[in-house]
């Protein structure tokens, strides 16, 4: 229907956006493999030294392995909470059902600066000490949507009346549960952790807010960033961050066929 | 042996009791499955959230900086009466709107190539494209840009390279605005490729067979269609850039904070009263804002 012209306008500007939204990203990459210390383009050779540095930075380290444990624990979470509520807002229909898919929503629907601050300050006031654990509880709020999105997305598609032919068939509860709703939900549930794990490794907002003086990778980041040091490590550690969210994210595409993944933006317009 | 086969019968038997039991009372089961979930979210996000704006209305000690519990409207009072703060504003959601309608330019015709022109095969790989950015770290893209857009950054270097000037866009608003666009811009494509996909082609066949030409289809046609998608889009591009601090951090000049950027120094301070007292300008935008968009349609976009 659209003339040549406009085929070939199209295909232009698509080129030009998908050019706009990758040169960024592999520019810093490159970054990573400079073998002086001046941040100037073009980079003026090529080594490997900055990751062995950044290897046997401790401070890099222990941030990597504070970023790892939050990730795991928030994820452990996001997943108990995400399957029980989607499970719940799936079979059953009940009074303040809207509320509640409402009151998971709202850790993404609000800007994280709120998120964060009132944690903060309910901590405070709570006489809560900053520890692993307060960062958890933020990153949790936001990875449960995360999970609830994709585990409800794969329930909607599946049919209620398996569990009743389980059951009418003499199966128990978790006989039901091993051998009916897992097998439908595990790739739900493994693109779900994967998602709510990359988000956790990579948030900033919600962190420097719940974190006290614990620094993870992000954090670890942004500080070097704002004070100019150490740039080349950073580099380094950029590069694997970068591939440290890009891995889950494709297998976590892979696993749900679009849907998923797509949860992310899909789910903050729902409130 | 027969002791072990007992136990087993036993312990399957007292299972299916468990499994007629909560299948008799399903009461009891959606209590059990939400208890977890809607206690932690109702007390501890909840609960947080209404502390949050109760505080609002409290003051802090200005020599101990303790937290008064004594309800005053001067936090506002102080919001009002100052024009920095209107400044702070003004910036913030101005740019926040300048980011809105630039990802709507740019994403147009990448979501309508998306849905329209490329092949199954060549749609999956600007899917994946476009993924990709989105969920890799934030951070690191606002610090690519800030690597691209120093003096001796890509940008200069290429501008030189083809006989320009330097652009001195390190560390201003227009910064911000680039940067900002570049990291929202796949929230906007989503949104947007979903709206166009779904208009049947007859629809375009329908225009094209009442006269209508290219120019005359895109608007009156597939424009209206795919507006609920762009306001959909746009609550992400909106929301996001209205509360970021670290944006205008690392990217922006001195004198460019956004509400953001004094919220988080305040609750540095700590004065975090007055920090949630400006935090609640862009929770009252955004449903404002939200407002606006459930009637142009775009809770249904999605």
């Amino acid at each position: 229907m659209e003339t040549r012209s406009t085929r070939i306008g199209l295909g232009v500007a698509t080129v030009a956006v998908i050019a706009f939204l990758w040169l960024p990203l592999l520019l810093i990459m490159a970054y990573a493999f400079n073998s002086s210390t001046i941040q100037s383009w073009p980079i003026s050779g090529f080594t490997l030294h900055w990751f062995h540095e950044a290897w046997h930075d401790p401070e890099a380290r222990s941030s990597l392995w504070l970023s790892i444990k939050v990730g795991l624990a928030a994820t452990a979470v996001a997943l108990v909470l995400g399957t029980a509520a989607a499970a719940a807002i799936y079979r059953f229909r009940f009074f303040g059902r809207e509320a509640v898919s409402f009151l998971l929503l709202l850790p993404i629907a609000l800007p994280g600066i709120i998120t964060g601050m009132s944690l903060n300050s309910a901590f405070n006031f709570a006489g809560v000490r900053f520890s692993i654990w307060t960062i958890v509880v933020g990153h949790a709020t936001f990875c449960v949507v995360i999970v609830y999105n994709n585990v409800l997305a794969r329930l909607r598609r599946s049919s209620p009346s398996l569990l009743e032919a389980s059951m009418d068939l003499g199966a128990d509860g978790w006989q039901t549960f091993r051998f009916v709703v897992w097998p439908v939900l595990s790739t739900a549930l493994v693109a779900g952790g994967l998602l709510a794990f990359a988000l956790s490794f990579d948030e900033v907002i919600v962190t420097t807010f719940t974190a006290g003086a614990q620094t993870t990778l992000p954090i670890y980041i942004l500080d070097h960033i704002q004070r100019g040091q150490d740039l080349p490590v950073v580099n380094a550690i950029v590069f694997v961050v970068i591939l440290v969210t890009v891995i889950p994210v494709t297998i976590a595409q892979r696993l749900t066929g679009d849907t998923g993944v797509l949860r992310r933006g899909a789910s903050r317009t729902k409130v | 042996m027969a002791e072990l086969v007992e136990a087993g019968a036993s312990l399957r038997s007292a299972r299916l009791r468990i499994s007629a039991a909560l299948w008799r009372r399903p009461w009891l089961k959606l209590g059990l499955l939400l208890a977890a979930p809607v206690l932690a979210f109702a007390v501890v996000y909840l609960g947080a959230l209404v502390s949050l704006f109760v505080s609002a209305f409290w003051q802090i000690d200005a020599f101990t900086a303790a937290v008064i519990h004594k309800w005053t409207l001067d936090n506002f009072k102080t919001l009002w009466n100052d024009h920095t703060y209107w400044r702070i504003t003004g910036r913030t959601i101005g740019i926040a709107a300048a980011v809105t309608v630039t990802d709507a330019v740019l994403a147009f015709p990448l979501a309508y190539f998306m849905a329209r022109l490329a092949t199954p095969r060549l749609r999956a790989l600007l899917f994946i494209a476009v993924l990709l950015p989105l969920w890799s770290s934030y951070l690191v893209r606002i610090y690519a840009w800030r690597t691209i857009l120093a003096k001796d950054g890509a940008l200069n270097w290429f501008l030189n390279g083809i006989g320009l000037p330097d652009t001195g866009l390190a560390y201003t608003n227009t910064a911000m605005w680039i940067v900002f666009s570049y990291v929202w811009l796949p929230f906007m494509v989503l949104p947007v490729y979903a709206a166009l996909e779904r208009i049947p082609d007859s629809y375009l066949e329908a225009s094209q067979d009442l006269g209508a030409k290219g120019s005359r289809t895109l608007r009156s046609v597939i424009l209206p269609l795919a507006l609920p998608g762009i306001v959909a889009g746009s609550i992400f591009t909106f929301s996001l850039t209205l509360g970021d601090f670290i944006t205008p951090a690392l990217v922006g000049g001195a004198g460019s904070s956004f509400i953001g950027n004094v919220v988080h120094d305040k609750v540095g301070q700590p004065d975090i009263p007055f920090a949630a007292a400006f935090a609640t300008v862009p929770v009252v935008v955004m449903a404002i804002y939200l407002l606006i968009a459930r009637r142009l349609g775009a809770f249904d976009a999605v």
